[in-house]
């Protein structure tokens, strides 16, 4: 129950931030590019699979899954929370520096509350003293 | 035009995903926290084992049957709902619910600093997805 995260685990909460907000960007822009599917043209489905942007996508979000839950076994699922939070500031600043879009003064503001939030949970406990588990634990065992 | 009888199926798809997202997220979150530290587990048994040990945990197919639920409910909201409605307001009541229901039944200690957290991340995401 120390406080001190490894910089493994920082390495995994940075994963979590990145890999949900580029991976959702690259499969909206793959989907664009193979065009609206309904239920006529369900075959554009496959065709998706085979676009370079939504196979790029489909592998960052298996690592978001697979960072998140990693994240979950050893931090508060309140503590994990404001870090998926953080990759819409993550896509607002890749659009903004990247793609040289314009941020309204509101998106600033909702960047400045968002990362707030970060800092606010950052400094507390990854995990929360839990007195009855750790009694039901160690009873089982473990 | 936005009637109350659009207005109300509208918010009920919206509180459906993010009752979906809600029940997925601490169904896996209790998962994890059951099976331990994972990045133990993957010293231990490798990455296959670790796999094995995440898909052996009945809390964690649930919660993913929940998260597959709310992808499909997701899609259908989309397509009676704005996207600059929607996904805000999913997220934000995804956020809040995800907090009260980690103090209920996962008995995190959801202090103030983590509560004022939650309200900043809420309103973060409606200001940014304007």
């Amino acid at each position: 129950m120390t406080h001190r995260l490894k910089a493994s685990q920082y390495a995994i909460l940075i994963a979590v931030m990145l890999t949900a907000s580029i991976g959702d960007t690259l499969l909206s822009r793959g989907m664009a590019q193979v065009g609206a599917v309904d239920l006529h043209h369900l075959g554009l489905l496959w065709q998706a699979l085979f676009n370079p942007y939504v196979i790029s996508g489909i592998v960052l979000l298996i690592g978001f899954f697979a960072s998140y839950m990693t994240a979950l076994s050893w931090a508060d699922l309140t503590f994990v929370m404001p870090a998926t939070a953080f990759g819409y500031v993550a896509i607002a600043l890749l659009s903004r520096f990247w793609l040289h879009e314009h941020l309204s003064l509101s998106r600033w503001a909702g960047i400045g509350l968002i990362v707030c939030a970060v800092g606010f949970v950052a400094g507390g406990p990854s995990r929360t003293e839990h007195p009855e588990l750790d009694r039901m634990d160690s009873g089982a065992g473990r | 035009m936005i009637t109350p009888t659009t207005a109300l199926r509208t918010w009920t798809a919206i509180g459906g995903v993010a009752a979906l997202a809600i029940l997925g997220e601490v169904l896996i979150a209790a998962a994890m926290r059951k099976l331990g530290d994972l990045d133990m587990i993957r010293e231990r048994s490798g990455l296959p084992g670790a796999i094995q040990a995440v898909l052996a945990s009945p809390l964690f197919l649930m919660g993913a049957l929940c998260m597959a639920l709310n992808f499909f409910a997701m899609l259908f909201t989309l397509s009676i709902a704005d996207l600059s409605l929607a996904a805000p307001a999913i997220a934000s009541l995804t956020y809040i619910g995800n907090a009260i229901a980690a103090k209920i039944f996962l008995h995190e200690n959801v202090d103030r600093r983590r509560w004022l957290a939650v309200l900043f991340v809420c309103v973060g995401v409606v200001l940014i997805s304007r």
